[in-house]
């Protein structure tokens, strides 16, 4: 599904991520970790296209379609979705109005999905204005579950989260990446940034990466990387990629 | 009462252009949805119509020479002397405008319409009076146009509006002018006790310039006043729009509200709060976006003396920032449904207790002028 090659990405003119390769198949959920700064988030919106994170060398092929010089509509189009982890508050456009306009739903499809995760009384909402930190994650599970991405990106969905918050958004994210589903069938992927590995208590992931200094370092089983950081941080990760 | 006109008579000879531009400015030529229509061409009444109970509307040479006390109210709110745009009025021997008398306790939720439409003559001169006795609540929609091919003109007008005790106001006006023509709208309020005064004002559409800055003086306790300005500076455009609350007895209260927007065009946004009596409340918020390099010059005024007013203003300018527009984008919108987007949501002022149908047709002006974004 996703396919990144030598990738080199810079931000103000200088270089944040360095030769970059990564391979998403289809069906497949990725974890991505890595100390702060170290770009993370940077990868994902390079692959979203954003303006501002400038592709040096190196590709991005999605569906098999080279989608590097694209925008970031089109790129919204073939069906790359992002959660943001800091979405911008935008003063005056109604929670309801966004959905309405980035969609083909009436406002009784969209209040329906608004009560799957607790966001009806938002709906009347300037978007994200005021919103705690788990209202905007909700506010962007709502969204995606608007836009149904077959390829979705998750940048720390567990940040500012509460407990009973954790299990609906564990689920909600499942939902959208179609764990339910059988492996054979199963055709939406995903790349989640996480620090705590909290969301692998709701879903499988398939393989993990560990990004350090704008390099992926290690690649390997989610679980034993988180295991691996969780008990010696990620300097060992540094030597990962020297063995 | 005379008969209710179903349709707005001589408007039939208006040309098809000239009924589109008045359709977007609130002028419903069916009368759906309103209970009362006045049509003025130039200096031309040619339609006056009410179909409401207890609601009179009156040319106003035949409202002065009908009611003797008619004249208490002409040229009281407003001062003749006020500048040279009302120095000219009050010298026109022949009066034009409309009179609206709403009797005491009648309340109308559909609205009036006034129509005033520039079509020939170098000047259109108008003075409009509204009277809403104790307990009433009337709803006007006024709209004001020029004709498609008007290329040079002015418009002056005088509004005076009474709100009694207990009664409630609200004045929507919409604007829709050429280049070429200058406005100068000279209007006040007075509002008793408990009484309510809500103006509108929409004004998208080019137009050479538009100078006003009404005011509103509340009198009698517990009196409330809110003005709303949504406007639109294309290139050429001067928009010099003020509005002014006078909190001039106890518990009254005032808020001033403007989105404005320029792709190009000069907007000066006034407002002057003056809070002398204990117990009142004003608050002026100005946001302005520059689509296109133009000019967007905040001037808000509070000015309180003493220690029981309480009087705030917020205001900022600048452009639709860019990860908002890529926020969108990711959604799936293009670039400039992203940026309509988010001005329309710019332009949604929350305008608590407007009738559905001037909603609906502030909507469509802000509508009509984003096609042009
Ligand atoms: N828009 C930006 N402008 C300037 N620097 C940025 C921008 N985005 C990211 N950076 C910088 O790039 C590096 C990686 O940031 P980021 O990708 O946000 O890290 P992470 O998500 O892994 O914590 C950091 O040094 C950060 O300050
Ligand atoms: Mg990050």
């Amino acid at each position: 599904m996703l396919d990144i090659s030598d990738l080199h990405v810079n931000v103000d003119g200088t270089e944040k991520l360095h030769d970059i390769n990564l391979h998403i198949g289809q069906g497949e959920t990725h974890i991505l970790m890595g100390p702060n700064g170290s770009g993370k988030s940077t990868l994902l919106k390079a692959i979203m296209g954003f303006g501002g994170y400038t592709i040096t060398s190196g590709s991005i092929v999605f569906k098999g379609q080279d989608i590097t010089g694209m925008s970031i509509h089109e790129r919204a189009h073939l069906g790359i979705g992002m959660m943001f982890q800091h979405p911008p508050a935008i003063s005056g456009l109604k929670l309801e109005k966004l959905l309405a306009a980035t969609s083909h739903l009436g406002q009784d499809a969209i209040e329906a999905l608004a009560q799957t995760v607790n966001m009806e009384d938002f709906l009347a909402r300037d978007t994200n204005v005021g919103f705690s930190g788990g209202e905007i994650k909700r506010s962007e599970v709502l969204q995606l579950k608007v836009q149904q991405p077959d390829f979705l990106m998750l940048d720390e969905p567990e940040s500012g989260v509460d407990l009973e918050n954790m299990s609906l958004m564990g689920k909600e994210i499942a939902g959208l990446l179609e764990k339910d589903v059988h492996i054979v069938n199963r055709r939406r992927s995903g790349l989640i940034i996480t620090h705590t590995g909290y969301i692998l208590d709701y879903l499988e992931a398939d393989q993990g990466h560990v990004l350090i200094d704008g390099q992926i370092r290690c690649h390997g089983n989610p679980r034993e990387i988180l295991r691996v950081v969780k008990e010696k941080g990620y300097g060992e990760c540094l030597r990962c990629k020297q063995m | 009462m005379s008969a209710l006109q179903t349709d707005v008579g001589d408007i039939e000879q208006l040309s098809q252009e000239d009924r589109e531009r008045l359709a977007l400015t609130g002028l419903e030529v069916g009368m759906q949805n309103r209970c009362g229509s006045f049509f003025q061409i130039d200096q031309n009444v040619i339609q006056t119509t009410c179909g409401a109970e207890g609601i009179e509307m009156i040319p106003i040479k035949a409202a002065l020479e009908k009611y003797d006390w008619v004249k208490d109210y002409y040229w009281n709110a407003v001062s003749r002397d006020k500048d040279k745009y009302t120095q000219y009025l009050a010298k026109q021997e022949s009066p034009q405008g409309l009179v609206v008398i709403a009797q005491p306790g009648v309340k109308v939720a559909m609205p009036l319409q006034a129509c005033l439409f520039l079509r020939e003559e170098p000047v259109q001169h108008v003075h409009n009076i509204f009277i809403a006795r104790e307990g009433s609540e009337i709803n006007i929609i006024s709209g004001c146009a020029s004709s498609w091919q008007k290329e040079h003109g002015a418009h002056i007008g005088v509004t005076e509006i009474y709100v009694g005790k207990g009664a409630r106001v609200t004045s929507t006006m919409i604007h829709n002018w050429n280049p070429g023509i200058s406005v100068f709208p000279r209007s006040a309020t007075i509002v008793e006790e408990d009484g309510t005064f809500l103006s509108n004002y929409v004004c998208m559409q080019p137009v050479n310039q538009v100078n006003m800055y009404p005011t509103a003086r509340l009198v009698g306790k517990n009196a409330v006043a809110r003005f709303s300005s949504i406007v639109v500076a294309t290139p050429g455009s001067t928009l010099d729009l003020g509005s002014r609350a006078i909190l001039g007895a106890e518990h009254t209260s005032a808020e001033l509200i403007t989105r404005a927007i320029t792709t190009g065009g000069t907007i000066i946004s006034r407002g002057h709060i003056l809070g002398e009596k204990d117990n009142t409340r004003g608050h002026i918020e100005c946001k302005g976006l520059i689509l296109k390099d133009g000019i967007i010059h905040a001037i808000p005024e509070i000015e309180g003396t003493l220690t029981g007013t309480e009087l705030s203003h917020e205001a900022a300018v600048g452009k639709i920032a860019r990860h908002e527009i890529e926020y969108l984008m990711a959604r799936g919108l293009s670039e400039e449904e992203a940026t309509a987007t988010i001005i329309r949501g710019f332009l949604d002022v929350k305008i608590s207790g407007l009738p559905a149908v001037l909603q609906a047709q502030i909507d469509a002006a802000i509508d009509k002028a984003e096609s042009g974004f």
